[in-house]
């Protein structure tokens, strides 16, 4: 019994090391002055700290031609905040409709709405590019906030369609007798207790909108107006082989996430089993 | 009976612009998408006359497309069953009143937070099959050297015979955790009084995961087909920033093909037909799923 025990946790260590190994590196080479970056030593530990990486990823440099990801940092945040906002108003107030105000063809709405979040976006990328262009929200953060802002409904509506669905109708049905209308009901009662129902779906979308590559790329060829998963990508690509900026690029990239993470992970986790719809 | 009109037209109207913009965003545009796949714009400019399915015969022919749908299945069946095994493998150990539970699940969680494009240019370097200019050996390759598997060394992304392979294990690192919360999770929520029937019953461990535990996980096993299945299909930033199409196309993958083809190459057409197909094998999984997962919720 002993030695299996301790056998558990030896698989359990190995694994853990696994899946800290990219971290590991990406921390050790960012954190190297470009003088000791070598392929060969990656898997060492810096000599001294240099903050060195971090400044060139962020600021740039003008002189090698190398863009840094300042610019690309705000875009994302101009655009993950409004967009994740839009989505999760929408969201409640759907989720609000499909679970307390249910009428004839409800059913049929809800999963017609649900496909939307499956759907390979590729399948929908050449229309929607052609009408961006023709309404000029092409290449802006404006259109990636609306972009964004279309295609969370799904997902956000599922969550609060899930998350409404455990307040008892009783109350709502008391409401109406009380006189209270639809928006009263949802203004005095509903949105009250959303809160945690909020936090889960904005900590989704904020990672998903943060995360996203595809929209960004296409949406937004102008580097100005790029999200920092596409700069990063660019700053990688770049014929620039320096590793430890690359590396800074990315802990960049991956920071605000994580910390979503790592602060809120239990609203994360619910939003994760939900996108599953394990939830339901 | 005003009243009961306005209040069944409200709740409707606060509905409808969601309803409106997936009609047109999702469904008008897939239609838009189907229309384009038909006709002729192969070339910068809007040609919308109409060949019939001659884009999607030409697509079958193509190398490149038929490279990439090989990919795809290897990719999909590789993904999928590893991450499965590793998911439900770390779930059981960590069931094991294991301390510092919480510690262990974070870290194999914490990839899920990422940016597929982190994962892959970080995973790119890791799987570098470089020598660093001494002829020796970096990244995972020198890890193996040190601690003696050197025999596991390999070109990675860059050897045609193994190509997208090497992407699937960047995509596991990433995709694992998800599943072992998914059946952790699962584990969790079946009753202590059937596990401690089966002790009384004289039931081994083995016995209570086998005969127990494993056909209750069921429905959790097809969520986390559905959800990795779809993922999989799809498969895009992670190839695109990792290893790009690769040698002779050795990690190409439809979606890649159809960003090149329409947005780098402007057969509009072409790529069009590609969008189709991937979201024809799309619907094919989501569809059933979605029809039996909304109808045992109206049983329930």
């Amino acid at each position: 019994m002993k030695i299996s025990r301790l056998l558990i946790y030896i698989v359990l260590i190995i694994f853990a090391i696994f899946y800290l190994m990219p971290v590991y590196v990406l921390l050790a080479t960012s954190f190297k002055s470009f003088a000791e970056v070598n392929l060969r030593d990656m898997w060492k530990l810096p000599k001294n700290l240099s903050f060195e990486s971090f400044i060139t990823a962020w600021k740039g440099n003008p002189q090698r031609g190398l863009r840094g990801l300042s610019q690309n940092f705000m875009n994302s945040i101009y655009l993950v905040i409004p967009a994740t906002i839009i989505s999760a108003l929408l969201g409640s107030m759907n989720g609000y409709v499909l679970t307390k105000w249910r009428f004839k063809g409800a059913d049929i709405i809800f999963p017609i709405l649900l496909f939307g979040m499956f759907i390979p976006y590729q399948s929908i990328l050449i229309p929607l590019v052609q009408v961006l262009q023709k309404t000029k929200l092409y290449g802006s953060i404006l259109g990636l906030i609306f972009v964004h802002s279309v295609y969370g409904i799904p997902i956000t509506t599922l969550i609060f369609r899930n998350y409404y669905a455990t307040i008892p109708s009783e109350i709502i049905e008391a409401a109406k007798i009380d006189g209270a209308g639809f928006a009263g009901i949802y203004r005095r009662i509903i949105f009250p207790v959303s809160m945690p129902g909020f936090a889960v779906v904005m900590i989704w979308q904020f990672t998903s909108i943060w995360n996203d590559f595809l929209f960004g790329l296409v949406v937004a060829p102008n580097p100005s107006v790029q999200p920092i998963t596409v700069a990063l990508n660019n700053l990688a690509g770049s014929y620039f082989v320096e590793w430890n900026i690359q590396m800074a690029g990315a802990l960049l990239t991956a920071l605000p996430p994580l910390l979503v993470y790592i602060f809120l992970g239990r609203y994360f986790m619910r939003g994760l089993l939900a996108g599953s719809l394990s939830g339901t | 009976m005003k009243k009961v009109n306005k209040e069944k037209i409200v709740p409707i109207l606060f509905l409808l612009p969601s309803v409106i913009l997936i009609a047109i965003f999702v469904y008008g545009f897939i239609a838009w998408t189907g229309v384009v796949s038909l006709v002729n714009w192969n070339n910068v400019f809007p040609d919308y006359t109409f060949v019939g399915l001659k884009n999607y015969i030409e697509l079958f022919g193509n190398y490149r497309f038929q490279i990439s749908i090989k990919n795809l299945f290897v990719f999909t069946i590789l993904f999928i069953t590893s991450s499965l095994i590793i998911g439900l493998f770390l779930a059981i150990l960590l069931d094991r009143k294991i301390k510092g539970e919480n510690i262990f699940r974070n870290i194999y969680l914490f990839p899920m937070a990422i940016s597929f494009v982190v994962t892959g240019v970080v995973w790119r370097w890791l799987l570098n099959p470089g020598t660093g200019g001494a002829g020796g050996s970096v990244g995972i390759n020198m890890l193996l050297d040190k601690i003696g598997l050197s025999f596991l060394k390999s070109g990675w992304y860059t050897d045609p015979r193994i190509g997208i392979k090497a992407v699937v294990i960047a995509a596991v690192w990433q995709m694992s955790g998800y599943v072992m919360a998914m059946y952790l999770a699962g584990i969790r929520g079946i009753p202590t009084e059937l596990f401690e029937a089966a002790q009384v019953d004289g039931a081994s461990t083995w016995g209570v995961y086998r005969f127990i535990v494993l056909p209750l996980l069921r429905p959790i096993t097809l969520g986390a087909i559905i959800v990795l299945g779809h993922i999989s299909l799809k498969i895009f930033d992670l190839v695109f920033a990792m290893t790009g199409s690769g040698a002779g196309f050795s990690c190409d993958v439809p979606a890649l093909f159809m960003y090149d083809t329409t947005f780098r190459g402007n057969y509009f057409s072409q790529g069009a037909s590609i969008a189709i197909i991937l979201l024809i094998s799309v619907a094919v999984l989501i569809i059933p799923y979605l029809r039996y997962s909304l109808r045992s919720e109206v049983k329930r």
